[in-house]
């Protein structure tokens, strides 16, 4: 039977009577028949998902309020795990410093890959050969990365110190000071996810019809003010995204500390997602580290509901 | 779109957020393959087989559990390889997962809290039948007991020393058959190596990643001092050798520009460092030479070990491996597990005492550990076939085997990690900050280790 026999028969057989049972289980027959493969590819995503995130996601919840050794049967011990690690001295400073990481990858690396897109949009030549450089860090894989990092940042031999020597600048302690850590893996950070945002908003600002920027540059509208009344409005709804990705990720932020500090000098690299790791593996204690975990999703939660709720807001 | 947006934001925060250490199920139950009786099958699973990597090693281990299963025809050993053998981040997912052997490989490190939190089965009824262990020194027995009970089988023992690159101090001038033996003499050897030019440091020291504070322990020890008090709930480091430890580097690194600009360094940069050939010295006990040799492209005969200057009379910070058993083995698993390591770990002129094999094989023989036995019989009979198809330079590691006599090895403090994370922040403190002050960072470390050490219960 052809989808054009079954559309002209459908009112005939509702006319004809009273069967509204038969004729819905018909219906959602036809309709699980028609889209069986998307189930089916659905069936996949889910598993995945349930597999991989949710259950994984359940069993922290459930572990932040036990005393586990994955041995016996887990104990529940009810908020003392939140209150172990709130009681940590490290606690506050891990937050402390996520959060000034956070912020200071928002101004560095939410504003750089977005004006370098602005650049890259803008250029004439070499447009191809450009974004291939700008997104070559993406595909080192991250401790690759970081190590590199590990190697510019040398306060001896470093490549940053000797950069700064032919501009007769004293070197720096980079990642040895507690004045300079943090910011020096916020540049790592940035570096090594410059390439997606930046190809992202390339991508949104090429779908911006020309004839937008035409009618500014007749009304009179330089650089900077095509930027702000045209590329920005029209990119509003990937700025936002970008934004709530950006912060989603930054506040979980571990690799670096991992491996360029080890939460040094003096914790001034050490991170909540640090902390987890240190609890989990290092203490022992899948508890605490789940707590931590769990504050962290809950704080996250909160900033997405907010930032949604307001983003909202302003779009009506 | 607002939806789609919602949707999006839950996922990345559920999905990125969260996970990261829950995975795994605590309802593992005991596999009933190999749980036959006395005589029967068994087969067991052991952890720390040589990886494929190192073809030598695990040929060796390869042919010993032949061997083994030829005298005991009832056991199957299925060997598990990692490297290394364990690794924190794996070893509570292999539990949960119950993928973790039957007999597995642990670090000194890590005993007493697997033992706390009732992770290995308590082996005390079976042990007796381990001849071997009746020559074992006290002190290592110890390591895998608590409260009368016994949990596991050392495999390795050791205790600090100082490593030193001999070739740098013929280089700078200095004897290196005459080590330092004073902290005077430490300062004034690094300082000469600093001095061989850029990129020599003539001392390395840890700060980051725990490491740091593992090894204030270790100069702690050395010095007489204690990390806690005797009942285990205060902290004891705020004390004048505690105060000393952190001077002694504040002088080195600032006053005399002896210890590199580069700090934060964790394990593996030290190694580096060393097997590079630029780094005088470093607290470590000989297997620092064995990994520098094997791993980080150092010569054996370009090392020497010491023992840690003033450490004479006093203590040192003991280190080791050995193996427990998975709480849920059975009592015939446990058995076999037992007669295996007896077999390997613990005769002379077997497993990893077969000197004579691991000389033909071209594997370096001759370093001064593992020290399981010490002056007994059997420590004698070991320390005589090491010396009979010795490979490396012995000579550069009788100054520490000398000191030996007079030392005390001693024991990690409990809570050991959480108290050298502690302690990081004063030792990167005093290695990265001129005017850091030993004082408030003593101060401030005990107060934080006091309230860790208060839940010790």
């Amino acid at each position: 039977m052809t989808v054009t026999q079954e559309r002209v028969r459908r009112p005939q057989s509702r006319a004809a009577g009273p069967r509204p049972d038969v004729d819905g289980r018909g219906a959602l027959k036809r309709s699980v028949g028609r889209n069986l493969t998307a189930y089916g590819f659905l069936c996949g995503a889910l598993i995945c998902f349930a597999l991989f995130s949710w259950y994984p996601m359940v069993r922290e919840v459930v572990l932040s309020f036990q005393e586990n050794n994955f041995v016996d049967p887990g104990k529940w011990v009810g908020f003392d795990n939140f209150r172990n690690v709130i009681e940590d001295p490290a606690f506050r400073q891990a937050w402390l410093n996520t959060a000034i990481f956070s912020a200071l990858a928002l101004v560095v690396g939410y504003a750089v890959p977005f004006v370098l897109a602005i650049v890259l949009n803008e250029l004439k030549h070499a447009k191809a050969y450009l974004r291939f450089v700008v997104y070559l860090p993406v595909m080192l894989p991250p401790a690759v990365a970081v190590l590199l990092f590990k190697w510019f940042y040398d306060p001896g031999a470093g490549l940053f110190n000797q950069i700064l020597g032919t501009f007769g600048i004293p070197p720096l302690a980079w990642l040895d000071s507690t004045s300079t850590a943090l910011i020096s893996l916020v540049l790592v950070s940035t570096w090594m996810n410059l390439g997606t945002g930046t190809l992202i908003y390339l991508a949104a600002l090429q779908s911006i019809p020309g004839d937008l920027y035409e009618s500014a540059e007749l009304d009179g509208a330089g650089l900077f003010r095509r930027i702000w009344h045209v590329t920005v409005p029209q990119t509003k709804l990937i700025l936002l995204v970008m934004l709530l990705l950006q912060v989603v990720a930054t506040m979980q932020v571990f690799i670096e500390p991992y491996l360029l500090t080890g939460g040094g000098p003096e914790n001034a690299t050490v991170t909540v997602a640090y902390l987890m790791y240190q609890y989990a593996f290092n203490f022992g204690d899948f508890g605490g580290g789940s707590a931590l975990g769990l504050m962290l999703m809950i704080v996250l939660m909160v900033f997405s509901t907010i930032y949604l709720r307001v983003s909202r807001e302003a779009e009506r | 779109m607002t939806t789609r947006r919602r949707g999006l934001s839950l996922l990345l925060v559920a999905g990125l957020g969260l996970g990261a250490v829950s995975c795994g199920s605590g309802d593992d139950k005991p596999g009933a393959q190999g749980s036959g009786g006395a005589d029967g099958p068994v087969k067991i699973t052991v952890g720390c087989q040589p990886p494929k990597s190192n073809a030598k090693e695990r040929e060796g281990w390869d042919a010993d559990v032949v061997a083994f299963q030829k005298l005991h025809p009832n056991i199957t050993i299925e060997s598990k390889d990692a490297f290394p053998c364990i690794n924190p981040d794996t070893f509570q997912a292999k539990l949960a997962g119950g993928s973790q052997e039957d007999v597995f490989y642990v670090y000194y490190t890590d005993v007493q809290k697997i033992i706390k939190a009732r992770q290995a089965a308590d082996i005390s009824q079976y042990i007796g039948d381990v001849k071997a262990t009746k020559d074992l020194r006290p002190d290592v027995q110890g390591v895998f007991k608590s409260e009368d009970k016994t949990y596991g089988v050392p495999r390795n023992n050791y205790n600090m020393g100082l490593v030193y690159n001999r070739k740098l101090f013929t280089q700078a001038g200095l004897n290196p058959d005459t080590p330092p033996k004073t902290w005077a003499e430490v300062q004034a050897a690094a300082k000469k190596i600093a001095g061989l030019g850029a990129g020599y440091t003539g001392f390395g020291e840890y700060s980051a990643g725990n490491t740091g504070g593992w090894h204030f322990a270790a100069s702690l020890y050395a010095r007489g001092g204690s990390m806690v008090g005797e009942d285990g709930k205060t902290a004891a480091f705020n004390s004048a050798e505690g105060k000393a430890v952190l001077e002694n580097l504040k002088t080195m690194r600032w006053n005399d520009n002896a210890m590199g600009s580069k700090q934060l360094l964790q394990w593996e940069d030290l190694m580096r460092m060393m097997g590079s050939g630029k780094l005088g010295m470093m607290i470590g006990a000989p297997d620092v030479v064995q990994s520098v040799n094997n791993d980080f492209q150092g010569k054996f005969e370009d090392y020497g070990v010491t023992a840690v200057p003033e450490s004479e009379g006093k203590s040192s910070l003991s280190g080791g491996d050995g193996y427990m058993f998975n709480p849920k083995a059975t009592p015939e698993k446990i058995n076999a597990g037992l007669l295996w390591l007896e077999f390997h770990e613990l005769t002379p002129g077997q497993g990893q005492f077969n000197y004579q094999r691991a000389k033909e094989q071209g594997r370096p023989v001759g370093l001064p550990i593992p020290d399981l036995y010490g002056d007994s019989a059997t420590g004698k009979e070991i320390v005589a076939l090491r010396k009979q198809f010795a490979t490396v330079p012995v000579d550069h590691f009788t100054p520490y085997v000398t000191a030996q006599a007079s030392i005390t090895n001693k024991l990690e403090p409990p809570k050991a990690q959480e108290l050298y994370a502690v302690l990081d922040v004063a030792m990167s403190a005093v290695l990265t900050r001129q005017d850091a002050d030993i004082d408030k960072l003593l101060s401030d470390a005990e107060s934080k280790a006091n309230k860790i050490l208060a839940k010790n219960t």
